[in-house]
């Protein structure tokens, strides 16, 4: 029988893919945005930062912000669940993460967001659940939290185009 | 004589935190109608491979200008608030042009305002994205 591979070997693998396809887009650097990577499941984190805020009164974060940030959250994760399944099927490479061709990133056809309270300012969590993905067109439910799991303050639905396969 | 509402909201836009970060500037501002013009920043690119704006920037944009058109209402809210907020993407901004919104608020009750937006590049014939969305009107009790 092959012996499974060492555990730090696996996970220093799929970080590495996550890194690349994160890495790439200074948007999601300029918000502030990492994510945080249980298995294939990801969790988008903001950094709480004053040039977040869109109403220095209470002070909330920006409704933009919070449209962005799930919007993010989205395309990531349809793009990390296309790479998830080509790593795991030893479809793209697995020696060297900068030499994988990363995909075209999910093109947004349309994004709504449900604005339940007000952002706090603090840092804040999104997870995306991608209800349909076929070959052309995805449709991902995004949820925002912060403080508590069960009291999310903004929640998004959007439609996605993805990328062609090959190229 | 009451402060211009035109010039109130036009403060209550400029003293934004997230807006300031993108360099947005207040254009047009008068009886429910806004311009705001946000310029084109590499900090701000989405998809690397071509150069474009994210789409979470431009939202921010649309999200601004829509509670700016709030904002400027003859009805003078004090305060506003997003409650929801469509915006259909309709092509990707071209590289390097800047990104001017404009919204407004076509119809207001006491405590909701209704607002559509519309984005564009420097081809203002063809718009980059629209938005349709809810905002709160904070009222002088």
């Amino acid at each position: 029988m092959k012996k499974p591979e060492p555990v730090q070997v696996v996970k220093q693998r799929r970080d590495a893919l996550l890194g690349a396809l994160v890495n790439r887009v200074p948007y999601i650097d300029y918000l502030g945005i990492s994510f945080d990577r249980r298995g294939d499941e990801l969790t988008g984190v903001l950094a709480y930062d004053e040039k977040l805020i869109g109403n220095p009164l209470l002070p909330a974060l920006h409704g933009g912000v919070t449209a962005a940030f799930l919007e993010t959250t989205a395309v990531i994760s349809l793009s990390w669940a296309t790479l998830w399944a080509d790593l795991e099927a030893g479809i793209i490479g697995t020696d060297d993460p900068d030499e994988i061709t990363l995909p075209r990133l999910p093109k947004t056809i349309d994004v709504t967001v449900d604005y339940l309270r007000s952002g706090l300012p603090r840092d804040a969590y999104a997870r995306a659940r991608i209800v349909r993905s076929g070959r052309r067109y995805a449709s991902v439910h995004v949820e925002g939290w912060q403080d508590n799991r069960d009291r999310p303050f903004a929640q998004a639905t959007g439609h996605f185009l993805m990328p062609p396969k090959d190229g | 004589m009451p402060p211009d509402p035109s010039q109130v909201a036009r403060l209550f836009i400029e003293a934004i935190p997230h807006a300031k970060a993108l360099s947005m500037v207040v254009g047009h501002i008068e009886g429910g109608i806004a311009e705001i013009e946000m310029p084109y920043d590499e900090r701000l690119i989405g998809d690397p491979a071509t150069g474009v704006i994210a789409g979470g920037a431009v939202s921010a944009l649309m999200d601004t200008c829509g509670g700016a058109s709030v904002m400027c209402h003859p009805t003078r809210p004090i305060g506003t608030a997003t409650i929801d907020l469509r915006i259909d993407y309709m092509r990707s901004a071209t590289p390097g042009q800047a990104i001017l919104a404009r919204a407004e608020c076509y119809h207001m009750t006491r405590s909701v305002a209704f607002v559509r937006a519309t984005a564009f590049d420097d081809d203002r014939d063809n718009p980059v994205a629209t938005a349709t969305g809810a905002f709160t009107a904070e009222r002088q009790k």
